[in-house]
Parts: structure tokens; C-alpha cells; sequence
């Protein structure tokens, strides 16, 4: 591991502050960012610790309209919360399929938000990889990639975004606020702080260096109490998420008057499938509409090789998620 | 009941609790990283990139310029070593230090020594290399790879097994089985990563390291340094998991010790967990060809097992398991034949049932198949095909209990109540399936010996070179003395893990309780001799003068058989001495004469269960639940169940351990272990524990071990036949049986995931 300097953050402006230094990374949890120092992946020269700011950011604010999650919230804080338990049934069942509960209690919102590919390649190692090492071209396309991504991909990277908070937040719509420049913190669409790959895989969200998430707001609508989260993996428990499909409806009789679907493990950023949407839609769940709707979600998939089995797998990870969500009693 | 502490039945011993149950849970015992040595230098490994070539330049000066770098060791550096020989003391004939040549992936081209950890592993990570790069073939069926007859060619295999005509047979057969089975490259991944610890001291060298063969990794140390046995100490007192992959020595040792004398000071590597994927050896791949006939009663007429094994270009290693197979029922008439494929690997090795868990899975898996094509149990298939002989040599079985495992195993499982229809059992979205085999491994023994001291204040010392690899062997080895010289197992202590104590054999093929503990019997009964001996010699007390022979020791107290008694302190007491000690040597019949002098040179001779004039086995019946998801074909197991004969249960705690961790073991082979390699550049991809996965406790349901009572002395003066590597034999099979009787889908390529399952478009 190359050396490092560490300053830790009591207020935002000093961590903002700290962090207009070039090489500079924050740590929160430091689960995900610890991992690829060691592997000399991430190489910052200065870390500073935002763990230390003020508790508004660490805190849940939750109401009948709305759920608003500081950055620095731990992922078991936050699966915890009586109102998240019962309103976002959704976001709690993606951090408790997360990770292992000892990660959970380290691992903070903001931080998971923007953890690393889990590509095998990524890790070095000698391997080729444009997320990497710009331009060195990319292992996984030809090699082991079972775990890789069939949506979003580019002939420069097909590495799978690993995150399963990531899917909910997609699917209802939330926002994030930023903090950073000069003036007031900017508020922007969750759905735009992943980049999709194209040519430069490197860069992997719209954050100028420096700026720091410091909120998470969730809009509360008709349709987050009936949602749910299906993740599918080899293990029982501690993997990331081969595909998982995250749902929620609102529903007249058996009608779907609205619905919100996302799915992961199987595209490079954190993914809205609006196809699928489109076609459940003022139609009635069923069977055959939710095979449909999966077909819509798949139909731009891209196989690789390894991961082909992904795209039947992940049309039956949605139909069973829209299935069981129709059969919760919201 | 507690389950983990099963009662005793007959010819089994109470379950008392590990002798180092608080030092494990509370972090004090100490592995041999973890010995604190005075003034040590750290060194890591610089691997290659690429898994065939040569080294044409290695820049070494970004490594040497790091801050607190000490001293690199490299191509040139290692003429004072000699190269390793292929054999049970190395594993491989590489010295990857002695020429520019990359025989496999990650393979050694440099050690860098620095002040700290942190300061060498940020050198190493600066040293680039240039290669002339050659294509790899690595895979069993890469183009590029040589074939070879196996037999006469490896240790493990003289000559094929064979009985009979099996073609003809075969042809004549009404029911007939043909089909290719699979087993991927699996690593052993102990959770102590591997680690060498080298002091010099007056030109003698101490290498701590988690080893199963002190003595074993002694001789091949001193010979790759030219140094006398004498000079040489190696120490490993607790081992963190092992499987086989801490069997031989690696060229790492000779080289970390090489670093530590040309720096005059202790140096400490520990391997990364990447490296020890392509520094260590590991499960090689195979691939099998089974065909089964047999008469429409289910009567097996005919079986042919041919195999195909991975192995480097270096070294002809096999693992054979036809050895095992082709005597396992009463078969017909018996053909087999295995071959081993060179190819661009490190060599592989032992790891855990080495050859039972991949030979026995596609002839289990086989016999399934033949029950279903013959409409009939598979249990029924196998009970029809039980044989109190072997069919090669015809010789008979020293004991063997399988009925009496499936019949009582069934019972527990509610086998009987399994619709034998594939796919027709359901609950919600859940298919389950059931499915069963059998386990089998040999029973091995070699020489050993132990010393043990009898104290006069009722302590007892026993001292065997053995290693606690997370067997139980300190307890079992402790109980066997506790129980022979009567005294509490708490007043025993034990010592194991140190060439300075009596020599032990590697703790490999599940031999180490059946020999060592035949050793401390021998001891002890030297022991009691000596103190029965002294308590009748008195002049007075209550023994005087009474018949040594009908003496007995319990509870404290050695006992005349006539209703007197003296406490054994006071025997000793009035003897005058301040403790009996006694060494002991345990040479099994069959050995060879100079059994005990190869083993202080390093050499354990087993003595192997088709040596003998009636083989032995362990055996057991293995049952399997599986849950399949209708819709996305998770695989989940949420019961597994075994029950076996293994003789003499030296302890019902500790077995029932090593038997439920062999089962969870044996699952995660057949459902999640495997060593990917990249198919251009013949490289580990996973090399990690993010996607070498093994179980979490998530994905271990119940699981049940059922231990029958067996006697069986003919193996050994303990009666023990050893279960460290049965309990995951047959578990991938049943497995596998059980997926099929779920959902209709033969799978006969390990491992088995959920893609294999996904049939079509619409799954449910
Ligand atoms: C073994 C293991 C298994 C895991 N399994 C799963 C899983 O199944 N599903 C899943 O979703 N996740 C999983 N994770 C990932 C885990 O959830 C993340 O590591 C964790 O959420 C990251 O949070 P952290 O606070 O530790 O982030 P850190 O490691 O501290 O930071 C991660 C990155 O985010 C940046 N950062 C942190 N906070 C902010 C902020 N407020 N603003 C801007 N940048 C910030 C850091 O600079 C860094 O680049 C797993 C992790 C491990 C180690
Ligand atoms: S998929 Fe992306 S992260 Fe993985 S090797 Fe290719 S470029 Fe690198």
C-alpha cells in the first residue's frame, strides 16, 4: 500500500476544504475504499475522514411524505428504522440482503452509494483494464465473466455496478443532494450520478473532485409500502447479487396503475427499467404480464460469453419480484 | 442432548470438549505468524504475470529505491539452494528461483525484505517484468497438453485395477450406463494464509510455518540448504485449516530462509491470499468416463472407471482414485485406466480426500442414473451391490458396515418417504429433491512415536510431533492417555508441532488418530507397566507384592482387580520417583522395518488399506435436501445427513465435527468451489474469497451425523480407522442425485450452479 496522509474532517467546509487538494479521497465506512487501497487499485495521497462531521448528516429524518437519509447513516441504522421497516419495505430488504451485518455497521449510505465495480479484472493483478488504467483495454470482455453485466455495457467495459441500496433509490425516484463549489449544495436525480461506461469507464459518476453527498431524500408515493426487493445469488447470504430485481406498485384491484422497476447485478450502473414500466402500466398482473414486462427490460441485453445466463435469469428475478409484490398486503 | 456433543455408543469415546476450545475462541493460540521473534524483517513475493515464458528483464530499481527496503532475493541470488525434489517432501521440482523459465501463473520471481510489511509489499508491487511471453494450455482439454498413461508413472498408482473381462461384460449387460463427468481446479483456501517464519541462530535455523509434517518440512529444509537434519528446527503449533495444502513444502521456504542468512536477521513472509492460489498447490481438475452394466435385478456386472487428471509439466502427480472405486462394490468384471495431462500449471496436490471426493462422485452419480434407468431405489441399487469382498483381488473387508449406515441413515432422513418421481416434490415455489451416496475412504496408518510422562503429582505430559490442524487431535491424543493411565483429561497436557519432540506422520490421509494415538497407547502402557510395577515392588502399601498383571488404573487409583487399591500418587510417592517417562514407538504391521528411522529422516511410510491381507475402509451413507427456486433455480441444502462406521470414535465431539465440517465441505465442492482460469491468458481470475466462494453459515442448513458402533482391532492396536476425510466423500454425488430427483436435469459437471438449471425461457 503507498503511503497516505490522514486528516479527519470536524465540519463540512474544512472536509470541503481538505478535499480541493488533488489525490484526495474521503473515507466514511472505508469497506469498500480500504479493500482496493490494499490492492493498489485506489491510490490517494490524502484520505479525509467525514465520520467526524456534525450528526445531521449521520441522522433519518422520516415522515408521511418523505424519507431523508444523511450521507453518513450507517447501512444497519437505516435497515433498522421502525418507518423504513414499514413504509420502504423496499430500501430496507436492499441493505438487509447487503454485506454481512458487521459490514452493515461500518458501511455508510454515501459510501455505498459509490463503491467500486467488484469486476475480478479491476483488482490488477496484471490484468488489462480501462477502468483501471485508461486505454489498457479490458480483460473481462474475452475472459471469466460470468459476473458481468449485460445492460449499459460499452465495448470498453461490461463491469456490473455491485450495489443493491442503489436499485431502490433508482426505483423511487430519489434524490441526492451535493455539497461542494461555492454556493448552496445542488440537488440532482439519483438517476444521474452513475455515468454509463461508453469509452471512458474511469469515470464512474457525475461528482466534480471534491464534492461530497451529504443527503439521500426519498419521495414517499402510493406505491412504496407495496415493494419489494428479489436478489438472486449462489449463496444463501454475503454475495453480491448475480441479478436482483427491485419493484414497486401501486395497484387498483388487480390493475397496475403505477409501477417503479430497477434491476441489478446485471448492468454497469444502477438501472430504471422504463420498458418494463411501460408495459405494466394500466394493465393487469399477471403471469404472462409480467414475462412480458421482463422481456421489455431485457430486450437491448447484451450476452458476453459467461454471463448469457443473466438474461433469462434476470427476466425471472423481475416476474418473481412483480409477482410477490402483487401478493403483498400493502 | 446438545448435538454437538453426541452420546457415546459402544466402542466410542465420551465427547469431552477440545483441550484448546478457550485458546481458539479467545485468540491465544498461537499460529505461526502470529510467534512474536525479536528484530524481524518482512519479505513478500513477487509473482509472474504470465503462466508461460521466460523473464527477459526483471527492474528491480523502484524496489531497492522504496524507503526501508532491506535486501531483494532473486534470479542469481539462489545458488548456496538446491533445487526441490518432486516427491511427498515437495511438492513440486521447481526451484522458480534457480532459472528464468515461468512453468504457471504467479509463479516466484523475487522475494523483497524491507523494515516493515507495509514498505516490502509496496517494492514488490514497483518491480515490473518483461516476459517472452508463450501461449499456455492449461485446461484439461487445451490444445498443447501431453497425455500420459498414469500408471508406473506416479506414486499413487502401480497398475490399473482390473477383474475380468469387463467388454464383454459390459456388451453382454441388458442395462447399460456411458457418460463424462467433471471436477473443476478447486484450491484448499485455509483461512491461516501460508506463512514462513525463518531465525537463524548460531548457524542453526528455526522456520515457524503451519505445516502437516514438521519432520517432512525439516528434511526438505535442511536438503535445500545443505544443512545437516540437526541443524534444522521447524515449529508449527497450531495450524488455521490446511486440507492438504500445508503437506509438502513449497519452494518458498528454502528461499525466505536464504533471505533471512544473507540478512543475518529473522525475516517473516506471509503470503498474500492471491499468491497462495498459484504458490500453493491446489485440487486438480478431472475428468471421467464411467460406464456401468448390469442385469435387470439391479446385480452390477460390469464397471469401467477411466480418468483424466491435470498435472504440470514438471511432475507426474496423480491422485488415482480407481483404487478406491473399483473396490467399493461387487461388481462384475472391472476395467479402469488413468492418465495424466501436462499441462502449464503449478503441480498439484493433496487436498482433502484427494482422491475419493472427485473418483467416487461420477461413479455415484452413475449409479443414480442406473437406478433410475433400472426403476429402482438408488439406495435398494446400492444394498443389491454390497460385497463383504472386494472384486479385484477378492480379498475381504476388515469391517464393513455400509448397510447398517444406509439403513439407519434412511431411517433418520425419511428417505422412504421421497416420491421417486424427478420433479414431482414441491413446496411453494421450491422444488426439493432428495438424493443419496456413499462415502468411503481408505484406512491408513503409519509409524509413529510419542513420549509421555507420568508426574508425581497425577499431571500427565504426552509429546508426539503431530499437528493440530483443527482435527482434534491434541484432544483425542490427550484423552487416549487420560484414559489409559486414569487420570482426568484436564491433568494431561500436550505437545505437538516441533521437531524437537518425537516424530510424528504427516497429517494427511486421515491417518494421525489411528497412528498417533497408537504411539501414546504404547507409551502409556510402558507407563503403567513401570507404575504397576513399582507399586508391587514396595515394601509395603497396600499393592505390595501383588500380580502386576491383574493390575488396573482408574479414576487415580491403580486397582489390584482384588478390591485393593493405592491412590497413584502415592505409588509414586513411596517409589521414590518424581515421574515415569516413557517413549514409545508404533511401527503397523506391514510397515517396512526401517519404518521408525525414515520417519525421523522425514519419510512417513503408510501403510496403504489394499496392502493388507483384508483391506479397510471407512464407510458411511450420505443424504442430501435440496430446495431449487421453481422461477430463478437458487440452489439452497437445507439438510444434510451422514451416517458412518469408522471403527473406534476416539471422541463423539470431535468426530462429529470433523464428519459435519466434511459434509459442509463436500457440499461446497459440488456447489460453489472452483479456480477459474482466464481462457487467453491461463491465469487465476479469482483468486480471492469475493468469488472463490465458499459456504456461509446462511448456507448451511441441519446438519445431522449419525456415528455407528464398530470394532474393529485388526486395523490398528487404537481400532480407530480415521474420518478426518470421509465425511465429504460422496456428499457432491448425493448432491448432484438430489438436484435431479428436483428437477428432472442430470448435471454431471461439478460445480453445479444455478445457470445449469435454467432451462428455456420460462423456468417455472
Ligand atoms: C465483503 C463485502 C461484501 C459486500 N456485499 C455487498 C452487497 O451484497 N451489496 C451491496 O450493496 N454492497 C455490498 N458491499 C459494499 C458495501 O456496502 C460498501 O463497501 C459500503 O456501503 C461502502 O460504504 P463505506 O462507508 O464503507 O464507504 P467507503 O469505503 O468509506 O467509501 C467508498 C467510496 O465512496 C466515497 N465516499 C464515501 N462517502 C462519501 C460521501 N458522502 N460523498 C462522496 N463520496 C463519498 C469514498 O471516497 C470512496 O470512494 C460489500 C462490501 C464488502 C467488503
Ligand atoms: S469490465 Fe471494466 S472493470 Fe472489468 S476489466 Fe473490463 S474495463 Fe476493467
Amino acid at each position: 500500500m503507498q503511503p497516505f496522509e490522514y486528516r479527519r474532517a470536524p465540519t463540512l467546509d474544512a472536509a470541503l476544504a481538505e478535499a480541493r487538494a488533488a489525490a484526495t479521497a474521503y473515507i466514511a465506512g472505508g469497506t469498500n475504499l480500504v479493500d482496493y487501497m490494499t490492492l493498489g487499485v485506489l491510490r490517494p495521497q490524502t484520505l479525509v475522514d467525514i465520520n467526524h462531521l456534525p450528526q445531521s448528516y449521520a441522522q433519518i429524518d422520516a415522515s408521511e411524505t418523505r424519507l431523508r437519509l444523511g450521507a453518513l447513516v450507517r447501512m444497519s441504522q437505516a435497515e433498522e428504522h421502525p418507518l423504513i421497516r414499514e413504509r420502504y419495505p423496499l430500501i430496507r430488504d436492499t441493505l438487509l440482503l447487503a454485506a454481512s451485518r458487521q459490514i452493515r455497521n461500518m458501511a455508510s449510505l454515501g459510501g455505498n452509494l459509490l463503491q467500486q465495480t467488484r469486476c475480478e479484472y479491476f483488482r490488477g493483478r496484471g490484468f488489462a483494464c480501462n477502468r483501471r488504467e485508461p486505454g489498457s483495454g479490458c480483460a473481462a470482455l474475452e475472459g471469466v465473466n460470468r459476473p458481468h453485466a449485460v445492460l449499459g455495457t460499452s465495448e470498453s467495459c461490461i463491469a456490473t455496478y455491485p450495489g443493491d441500496f442503489a436499485q431502490a433509490l433508482i426505483a423511487l425516484d430519489a434524490t441526492v443532494e451535493i455539497a461542494g463549489g461555492r454556493g448552496a449544495p445542488r440537488r440532482v436525480p439519483f438517476a444521474s450520478l452513475h455515468r454509463l461506461p461508453g469509452d471512458t469507464p474511469h469515470i464512474q459518476h457525475s461528482l466534480a473532485p471534491g464534492e461530497l453527498i451529504t443527503y439521500i431524500d426519498v419521495p414517499a408515493g402510493p406505491w412504496t409500502r407495496r415493494s419489494r426487493y428479489v436478489k438472486v445469488r449462489d449463496r444463501e447470504s454475503y454475495e453480491f447479487a448475480l441479478a436482483s430485481a427491485a419493484v414497486a406498485l401501486q395497484l387498483e384491484g388487480e390493475m397496475v396503475r403505477e409501477a417503479r422497476v430497477a434491476l441489478g447485478g446485471v448492468a454497469t450502473v444502477p438501472w430504471r427499467a422504463r420498458e418494463a414500466e411501460e408495459v405494466l402500466r394500466g394493465a393487469v398482473l399477471d403471469e404472462s404480464l409480467a414475462q412480458r414486462a421482463a422481456a421489455a427490460a431485457f430486450a437491448a441485453a447484451a450476452p458476453r460469453g459467461h454471463n448469457a445466463f443473466k438474461i433469462p435469469l434476470g427476466r425471472e428475478t423481475l416476474v418473481r419480484a412483480l409477482l410477490e409484490a402483487r401478493s403483498m398486503s400493502a | 442432548m446438545n448435538p454437538a456433543t453426541p452420546a457415546p455408543r459402544e466402542n466410542q469415546g465420551a465427547p469431552l470438549e477440545r483441550v484448546d476450545a478457550r485458546l481458539k475462541v479467545t485468540g491465544e493460540a498461537r499460529y505461526a505468524a502470529d510467534i512474536a521473534v525479536a528484530n524481524l524483517a518482512y519479505g513478500v513475493l513477487v509473482t509472474s504475470t504470465v503462466a508461460r515464458g521466460a523473464v527477459s528483464e526483471l527492474s528491480l530499481e523502484a524496489a531497492r529505491a522504496t524507503p526501508g527496503v532491506l535486501d531483494i532475493v532473486s534470479y542469481d541470488d539462489v545458488r548456496e539452494l538446491r533445487k526441490p525434489t518432486f516427491g511427498m517432501g515437495s511438492y513440486t521440482s521447481l526451484g522458480p528461483l534457480h532459472e528464468r523459465r515461468i512453468f504457471h501463473d504467479g509463479q516466484i520471481m523475487a522475494l523483497v525484505v524491507a523494515e516493515t510489511y507495509q514498505a516490502a509489499e509496496e517494492a514488490a508491487a514497483s518491480v515490473t517484468a518483461r516476459y517472452a511471453q508463450e501461449p499456455a494450455s492449461a485446461e484439461l482439454d487445451s490444445p498443447g497438453t501431453e497425455e500420459l498413461d498414469a500408471a508406473g508413472k506416479v506414486a499413487m498408482l502401480k497398475k490399473d485395477p482390473a477383474s475380468g473381462d469387463f467388454e464383454q461384460a459390459y456388451q453382454a449387460a441388458p442395462v447399460r450406463i456411458d457418460a463424462e463427468y467433471r471436477t473443476p481446479t478447486q484450491t484448499h483456501n485455509p483461512i491461516e494464509l501460508f506463512s514462513t517464519t525463518a531465525v537463524w541462530s548460531d548457524g542453526q535455523l528455526t522456520v515457524y510455518e503451519p505445516t502437516q509434517s514438521v519432520y517432512g518440512f525439516r528434511s526438505e529444509i535442511a536438503k535445500q540448504l545443505n544443512l545437516d537434519l540437526a541443524q534444522v528446527r521447524v515449529v508449527s503449533p497450531y495450524v488455521g485449516g490446511s486440507f492438504g495444502s500445508k503437506g509438502p513444502l513449497t519452494p518458498r521456504t528454502a528461499i525466505v530462509a536464504l533471505a533471512a542468512r544473507r540478512l543475518g536477521r529473522p525475516v517473516r513472509c506471509v503470503v498474500s491470499r492471491a499468491q497462495g492460489f498459484t504458490t500453493q498447490p491446489y485440487r486438480a481438475p478431472t475428468r471421467h468416463h464411467i460406464r456401468l452394466g448390469a442385469t435387470r435385478d439391479g446385480t452390477i456386472s460390469a464397471f469401467s472407471h477411466e480418468a483424466w487428471e491435470l498435472t504440470s509439466r514438471l511432475d507426474n502427480y496423480a491422485v488415482a482414485g480407481t483404487k478406491t472405486t473399483t473396490r467399493l462394490y461387487g461388481y462384475g468384471a472391472v476395467a479402469s485406466k488413468v492418465r495424466i495431462v501436462r499441462a502449464d500449471r503449478q503441480t498439484p496436490a493433496f487436498m482433502r480426500s484427494p482422491p475419493e471426493l472427485p473418483y467416487v462422485f461420477p461413479l455415484e452419480t452413475a449409479l443414480d442414473e442406473l437406478a433410475y434407468a433400472l426403476g429402482m431405489d438408488p439406495l435398494d441399487l446400492r444394498l443389491k451391490n454390497d460385497s463383504q469382498r472386494e472384486p479385484i483381488e477378492g480379498k475381504p473387508f476388515s469391517s464393513r458396515h455400509l448397510k447398517e449406515c444406509y439403513e439407519e441413515g434412511a431411517a433418520a432422513f425419511r428417505w422412504r418417504e421421497r416420491n421417486p418421481r424427478p420433479a414431482s416434490m414441491r413446496e411453494g415455489d421450491w422444488l426439493i429433491g432428495f438424493g443419496c451416496a456413499t462415502a468411503v475412504y481408505p484406512t491408513n496408518v503409519a509409524a509413529a512415536a510419542a513420549r509421555v510422562r507420568l508426574a508425581a503429582d497425577g499431571t500427565v505430559r504426552v509429546q508426539s510431533a503431530s499437528h493440530e490442524i483443527g482435527t482434534g487431535i491434541r484432544t483425542v491424543a490427550g484423552q487416549m492417555a487420560a484414559e489409559r493411565l486414569g487420570v482426568p483429561l484436564a491433568a494431561v497436557s500436550v505437545e505437538m508441532g516441533d521437531t524437537n519432540l518425537p516424530p510424528a506422520p504427516t497429517s494427511g490421509g486421515s491417518n494421525s488418530t489411528a497412528s498417533v494415538c497408537s504411539a501414546v497407547l504404547k507409551a502409556c502402557d510402558q507407563v503403567r507397566a513401570r507404575l504397576f510395577q513399582a507399586a508391587s515392588a514396595a515394601k509395603s502399601g497396600p499393592l505390595a507384592g501383588r500380580d502386576v498383571s491383574r493390575m488396573t488404573l482408574r479414576d487415580g487409583t491403580v486397582l489390584a482387580g482384588d478390591g485393593a487399591s493405592q491412590p497413584l500418587q502415592q505409588v509414586l510417592g513411596a517409589s521414590g520417583a518424581g515421574a515415569i517417562e516413557e517413549y514409545a514407538e508404533f511401527v503397523p504391521s506391514g510397515a517396512p522395518v526401517d519404518a521408525m528411522q525414515k520417519l525421523y529422516r522425514g519419510q512417513t511410510t503408510m501403510v496403504r488399506s489394499e496392502e493388507r491381507p483384508a483391506v479397510s475402509f471407512a464407510f458411511g451413507a450420505e443424504f442430501v435436501e435440496v430446495r431449487i427456486h421453481a422461477r430463478t433455480r437458487e440452489i439452497r441444502v437445507p439438510r444434510l445427513l451422514g451416517a458412518f462406521a469408522a471403527g473406534r470414535i476416539m471422541n463423539t465431539r470431535t468426530a462429529r465435527s470433523q464428519l459435519m465440517g466434511g459434509m459442509i465441505f463436500g457440499m461446497s465442492s459440488a456447489l460453489l468451489e472452483s479456480t477459474e482460469l482466464d481462457p487467453r491468458s491461463a491465469r487465476i481470475v479469482n483468486a480471492d474469497l469475493q468469488d472463490y466462494l465458499v459456504p456461509v453459515n446462511a448456507d448451511t442448513g441441519t446438519v445431522e451425523v449419525i456415528m455407528l458402533s464398530e470394532t474393529d482391532t485388526s486395523v490398528n492396536p487404537a481400532g480407530v480407522k480415521g474420518l478426518g476425510e470421509l465425511g465429504d466423500v460422496g456428499t457432491n454425488a448425493a448432491l448432484a442425485n438430489a438436484v435431479f430427483h428436483a428437477t428432472g436435469k442430470r448435471l454431471r459437471n461439478l460445480p453445479i450452479r444455478l445457470e445449469d438449471l435454467l432451462g428455456g425461457d420460462s423456468a417455472a
